[in-house]
């Protein structure tokens, strides 16, 4: 089935009633070649371009819960590729392109909204820091401004730029390529697209163990749903990396924390773009629907408990009553955690293993919702090739052994 | 917010702790290889389930120690000085339960 005007106008008649089913809902075949663990956004995109692009379509996607339940569809959905390392801004400005074209590619709305983020600067070291960034996203032809106080306040009418404030804000950059997406629609494209290209999208199916044979290489999974062979596995599973990636004794570098985020009741259009603040730790934005969405910072313990301390949200909404102060009276409607798998240097583990036959992508902790389509394309081509795809080779997991980190921490070590 | 019981100054709210990571890491000896230290400065357990780690209260006595936390349910089981040795946490896990729910 495919989205265009005449397929609307036509369910119009029977009052959108008899939209059929987006993806199917097979049951596990006894095996596949290549087994996706995590039905998020990232991992429903690596199966799509495994048979869209690498012609590899015996391919599933097995999800513990619901397809887009984990992380993609509570976090912020602020997208952008202004990073400062030439690694990093490889990796993120090639998920930017694919964002701008992905409504299309899909034949489905994810509702990509490049409404530009703006990150504000409060001290002499956030200028400092942001000037490097500036300059360096301008040497690697990344889009990016520096604006004053004023011209961040015409930009973002309502920013609050008094010089007497706790934490004045004294310059800002601008990304104007960035901005939001639909978590869920994302999620949802996705599974639609790859589904119609042969494959199965099983929910409701956790994986409980790793199979290897003699080598060592992969030969299957054990799942809730029974055992499935598998020539190739791609672990895609966010928060969860460390314990399925422990199935095949494989320990990794990355501990688990809450992140947090909060939505208002819906308002008229009042925010017009994306407004961040690394150093008090507060992001915001307005969704379509009308509601503020609100980012908090992380818990400082590791947690799969996907709930975190009021405190972090309490401080999160001072800062921004402090930015906004036209929000004060705002009701917060619902508050959610997810659980980030985060690295010691901020960015991504996205390649082989130790085992053959698996791979892993992985450590986005706070920020990867805007990674999906370019983590979806490296993880598929990296499975298809059984190699590191070039634009991921910096991210391997042998990196840290190496001492080849790739420390995006000290610039943003903060959720995004 | 966690209610955290320091062995030192009794129960206090987590705004005054700072958490330090996992506990009982032994750092790479001096004639290791790579591999060795990059395996004790970067990875961890990350476990879901019971966890021994490192907590400081930095707004109180400022003294270091050791806790068993569930990290499903956030309930800590006990807390331990530094110089002791860790608890056995399958013993632990047994006793309370998968959810670490039978934790005082
Ligand atoms: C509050 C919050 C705000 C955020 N804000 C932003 C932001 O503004 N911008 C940004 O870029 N990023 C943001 N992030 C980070 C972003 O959400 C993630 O990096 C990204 O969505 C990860 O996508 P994923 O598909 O890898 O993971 P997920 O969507 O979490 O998918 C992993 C899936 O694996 C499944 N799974 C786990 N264990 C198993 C198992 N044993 N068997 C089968 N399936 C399993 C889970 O159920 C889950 O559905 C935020 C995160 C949070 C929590
Ligand atoms: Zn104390």
């Amino acid at each position: 089935m495919h989205f265009s005007f005449l397929s609307l106008l036509r369910a119009a008649f029977s009052a959108h009633r008899d939209w059929p089913e987006q993806w199917r809902s097979p049951g596990p075949k006894p095996s596949y070649d290549v087994i996706i663990v995590g039905g998020g956004g990232h991992g429903l995109a690596a199966a799509y371009y495994l048979a869209a692009e690498f012609g590899i379509r015996d391919v599933a996607v097995v999800e513990k819960g619901w397809i887009g339940g984990g992380n993609t569809g509570r976090n912020t959905t602020i997208v952008r590729s202004n990073y400062l390392l030439e690694e990093s801004e490889a990796l993120y400005d090639h998920a930017l392109k694919l964002w701008e074209n992905l409504s299309q590619v899909l034949n489905y709305n994810v509702m990509f909204s490049p409404r530009g983020v703006m990150m504000l600067a409060h001290t002499t070291h956030d200028v400092q820091s942001f000037k490097r960034h500036y300059h360096a996203n301008r040497l690697a032809g990344i889009d990016t401004e520096w604006l004053t106080p004023e011209e961040a306040r015409d930009w973002c009418p309502g920013l609050n730029i008094a010089r007497d404030i706790r934490y004045p804000i004294v310059g800002a950059t601008l990304q104007k390529r960035g901005g939001v997406a639909r978590h869920d629609a994302v999620a949802w494209g996705y599974a639609r697209a790859a589904s119609a290209l042969g494959v199965d999208i099983i929910q409701n199916c956790e994986v409980t163990g790793i199979r290897r044979g003699l080598d060592g290489a992969v030969t299957g999974l054990d799942t809730t749903r029974g055992h499935i062979g598998a020539k190739k596995v791609g672990v895609s599973v966010a928060g969860h990396t460390s314990v399925i990636m422990d199935m095949a004794g494989v320990r990794l570098p990355i501990e688990s924390f809450p992140l947090q985020a909060l939505v208002s009741e819906p308002l008229k259009p009042i925010i017009s773009c994306v407004v961040m603040s690394n150093t008090i730790h507060a992001y915001i934005s307005q969704s379509d629907k009308g509601d503020l969405v609100i980012g908090a910072g992380t818990d400082q313990y590791v947690s799969y408990s996907q709930t975190g301390g009021m405190q972090i949200t309490a401080h999160t909404l001072d800062a921004i009553c402090e930015l906004f102060p036209v929000l004060r009276r705002v009701r917060m409607m619902r508050n959610w955690g997810g659980i980030v798998d985060t690295t010691a240097d901020r960015s991504p583990i996205l390649g082989t293993t130790p085992v053959p036959g698996l791979f892993v992508n992985c450590g986005w902790g706070t920020g990867g919702f805007k990674a999906t389509p370019g983590a979806g394309h490296l993880l598929a081509a990296t499975i298809a090739r059984g190699e590191p795809h070039p634009i991921a080779a910096p991210f391997s997991l042998d990196r840290f052994a190496r001492g080849r980190l790739i420390d995006e921490a000290a610039a943003a070590a903060v959720a995004h | 917010m966690l209610l955290i019981t320091c062995p030192y100054c009794g129960p206090r709210p987590e705004i005054e702790f700072a958490a330090r990571g996992e506990a009982h890491v032994a750092r790479a000896a001096p004639d290791g290889d790579g591999e060795a230290v990059a395996a004790s400065l970067w990875l961890r357990t990350n476990p879901k389930g019971l966890i021994a780690e490192r907590w400081r209260h930095v707004a109180g006595c400022g003294r270091f120690f050791n806790a068993v936390r569930h990290t499903v349910t956030d309930r800590f089981v006990t807390t331990y000085r530094v110089d002791e040795p860790r608890p056995d946490l399958a013993a632990l896990a047994a006793a309370v339960g998968a959810r670490g729910e039978g934790a005082r």
